[in-house]
């Protein structure tokens, strides 16, 4: 059975409170605060991008992985939508940092938010396959937020890294289900700077529907039922959705809290539901089940069933924790440095 | 001129109705009408709509309509006077009925307005001021209304408290309405604690954007009675205009447009205001239906605000206003607005009122006050119980 081997995270260090964008704008902070449950939102600094994010991440999945060589790593799959380069793909430079080239396959995946969910589900094909003994999957995103606009409030950085393989799992993939259908909620064409979205369409018609739909499916495939999972994970492009969500869907606030980062983190895209599933590894025990469900505009969602193993218990401490991350050593920057390390100012250059 | 009546209403859902195109919602409320009335065919047909043109692009929306109505050959015209579109359509079919043109005519309203961004939204309805003079210089509705609301409080000591209770008596209504778009209750505290729009207006003050239709059947009392149907009587209709520019107005702290449609619909209809027992106005702000219901001589000037803190508007008050749920909690789809305001007469003169909406007592006579952007248009109907 395929699962994961190695797992790991990376987090800028820098913060941008609510009501420091909220004052820039003339925006009601509480509004963000209660009706979105966002606080505060992770800034990328000029120096890390979805590239400089990934290798990060690699780099504490290979720790936990233990004894895989990165030259037996047999693809690396980056899932972005803010890859630096248009043309030019993120995972060579990445397989390049961990030393895993050039017998590789390598692939960016694009599909919103959902894009690193994907590259785990690739990942998870190849092992089973038995065409390569581990595969890299990559969730990554400093993602773009146009200034004044709601996602400016929860556009945020971080990536998470998952090595797959067969052997030493320390959690296995017991059901995978993927549910999409064409519903352009939220989009950035070539050449824009900045997504558009559909405001409130792209809570009940994109991310509800979608995540439900596919959680639903996946629990009638695999008859299980909410109470049957220790813990649940949910994409979260702020503080509500994913609580929202997973009450409807018959889940507890205990079992989605480990993983429950966007209140302080923000959205992370790409990176959300796979960020969310390494704080949960982290303090989950052997046999403990996680239901996992990415969600991705434009528009589906990928769920996952895993099934925690003993091993977990020798790994968690390899690496940093994601909650250590999240909430440790940080740096609260004003609108001004937020604006500069976003390339949000112009100069005459 | 002949006697006219409403025999059969319907509306569509309203709200945010991602999954209904404007045509969807045409049809659904026109056909709720056709079975309600019981009507085997139209002679032709209106359709109030303020701006299908910029909220989805589509215009020559009468033949549009019929078409999809499955009416292909049906006369069929576009009304449109803003927010007031919807009321002069019915006042459209009213005419032609009582002309004598036609026996059976439909009056419909409808809006498609959350397929586009609220900045598109707020642009398309801006186009309904006075562009050379207003919109041009940055202004827009909650803007306009704040300066009649400012100019209100300054002459007659209307407080904040006065405007919250038109919002919370209008949410209490809207929340036995099946059809409102925000059928629940607010508290006055959340009014005034609400997202600031344009001083002193609230969100909580203002009306939203919504998707929705209305429809009625409007036709002679020969053909009603026939039908053997509830029916109520169309005694009177009357439109006015003034400014479009509240610079250009002797006074902002009333509507002559709604004073003017009043007077003509109640001379009309031979009867006075006093003669009137509840109505439906244009709430799109609270402070609207305050003027308003001075405008039309309801109260003295200044009077509105204290009586409806008093509860004098309310469900169970002397002169129920908006028992729908106004604009404010029931939605306001700008070209739809005023047919749903004569559903919700025809509902409450015959006892249809859904949910323990129906006004109490023996009601004989009401009326629906239509208005388009801050009052340069508007249309009012006075019906009768049949």
């Amino acid at each position: 059975m395929a699962g994961i081997v190695g797992y790991g995270a990376h987090l800028p260090r820098h913060r941008i409170k609510v009501e420091e964008i909220a004052k820039v704008w003339g925006a009601d902070a509480p509004s963000y605060k209660k009706g979105l449950m966002l606080r505060e939102k992770s800034v990328p600094p000029p120096d890390m991008d979805t590239i400089t994010l990934s290798v990060e991440a690699a780099k504490n999945a290979l720790k936990r992985a233990g004894n895989v060589e990165p030259a037996d790593i047999g693809a690396i799959y980056i899932g972005s939508e803010s890859h630096p380069y248009a043309v030019k793909p993120s995972g060579t430079t990445v397989a390049e940092a961990i030393g895993a080239t050039p017998d590789i396959h390598c692939a960016d995946f694009e599909f919103a938010c959902k894009a690193g969910s994907e590259a785990m589900f690739v990942a998870l094909s190849h092992i089973d396959s038995g065409a390569m003994p581990y595969a890299l999957a990559i969730a990554a995103d400093t993602s773009q937020g146009a200034p004044s606009d709601a996602l400016e409030f929860s556009a945020a950085a971080g990536a998470a890294a998952f090595i797959m393989g067969k052997k030493n799992l320390i959690a296995e993939c017991l059901f995978t289900h993927s549910y999409m259908t064409d519903m352009p909620d939220f989009w950035r064409r070539e050449h824009q700077f900045y997504p558009q979205h559909g405001g409130r369409f792209t809570g009940e018609e994109a991310y509800f529907a979608h995540t439900k739909g596919a959680t639903n499916a996946i629990l009638k495939k695999s008859g299980m039922a909410p109470k049957d999972f220790t813990y649940a994970v949910f994409h979260q492009p702020n503080g509500k959705f994913p609580q929202r969500v997973a009450f409807e869907l018959g889940f507890t606030q205990e079992q989605i809290d480990p993983g429950w980062l966007a209140p302080t983190l923000g959205n992370t895209y790409s990176g959300a539901s796979p960020i969310g599933l390494t704080a949960t590894l982290d303090v989950a025990q052997p046999g403990d089940l996680i239901m996992m469900c990415s969600y991705g505009s434009g528009a589906g969602s990928d769920a996952f069933v895993w099934r925690v193993t003993e091993r977990i218990n020798e790994v968690r401490d390899k690496a940093v924790r994601t909650r250590k991350l999240l909430e440790k050593n940080l740096i609260y920057v004003d609108y001004g440095t937020y604006a500069k390390f976003r390339r949000k100012i112009r100069k005459n250059d | 001129m002949r006697d006219v009546c409403v025999v059969g209403v319907g509306m569509s859902q309203w709200g945010e109705v991602w999954r209904k195109s404007l045509r969807q919602l045409f049809v659904d409320a026109a056909l709720k009408a056709i079975n309600n009335s019981g009507v085997d065919h139209l002679d032709s047909l209106y359709v109030g709509c303020m701006s299908s043109g910029l909220f989805v692009g589509q215009e020559h929306i009468g033949a549009l309509m019929a078409d999809y109505l499955g009416m292909q050959g049906l006369p069929a015209l576009r009304v449109e006077s803003a927010c007031a579109g919807g009321g002069m359509a019915v006042r459209q079919a009213f005419i032609e009925v009582a002309s004598g043109i036609s026996d059976i005519v439909m009056a419909a309203g409808v809006e498609k307005m959350t397929d586009c961004s609220g900045d598109d939204a707020t642009f398309a309805l801006a186009t309904a001021a006075d562009q050379e003079y207003e919109v041009f210089h940055g202004a827009t509705f909650p803007g306009l209304y704040a300066m009649m609301a400012h100019a209100h409080m300054h002459k007659y000591g209307t407080t904040r408290e006065m405007l919250s209770a038109v919002s919370v008596k209008n949410h209490k209504n809207g929340a036995k309405n099946p059809v409102a778009q925000y059928p629940f209750e607010i508290k006055p505290e959340q009014v005034a604690k609400s997202v600031m729009i344009a001083d002193p207006l609230h969100i909580l003050d203002c009306s939203p954007i919504t998707d929705g239709a209305a429809a009625v059947i409007v036709t002679t009392q020969e053909v009603a009675k026939k039908l053997a149907k509830p029916y109520i009587k169309v005694l009177g209709s009357g439109a006015g205009t003034d400014a479009m520019a509240l610079a250009q107005r002797n006074d902002i702290t009333t509507i002559k447009a709604a004073t003017l449609a009043a007077e003509r619909a109640l001379k009309m209809a031979s009867k006075t205001i006093n003669d009137v027992q509840f109505a439906e106005v244009h709430d799109c702000f609270t402070i609207a239906e305050i003027v308003l219901l001075e405008s039309m001589g309801l109260y003295e000037p200044g009077k509105a605000g204290p009586a409806t803190l008093a509860g004098e508007t309310a469900l169970d008050g002397k002169f129920p206003v908006n028992s729908s749920g106004g604009l404010k909690s029931k939605g306001h789809p700008v070209g739809a607005t005023g047919v749903a305001q004569i559903v919700e007469v025809y509902k409450q003169l015959t006892g249809r009122a859904e949910n323990g909406r129906q006004i109490s007592g023996s009601l004989k006579i009401g009326m629906a006050q239509n208005m388009g952007g801050s009052g340069a248009s508007s249309v009012v109907h006075i019906m009768e119980v049949a």
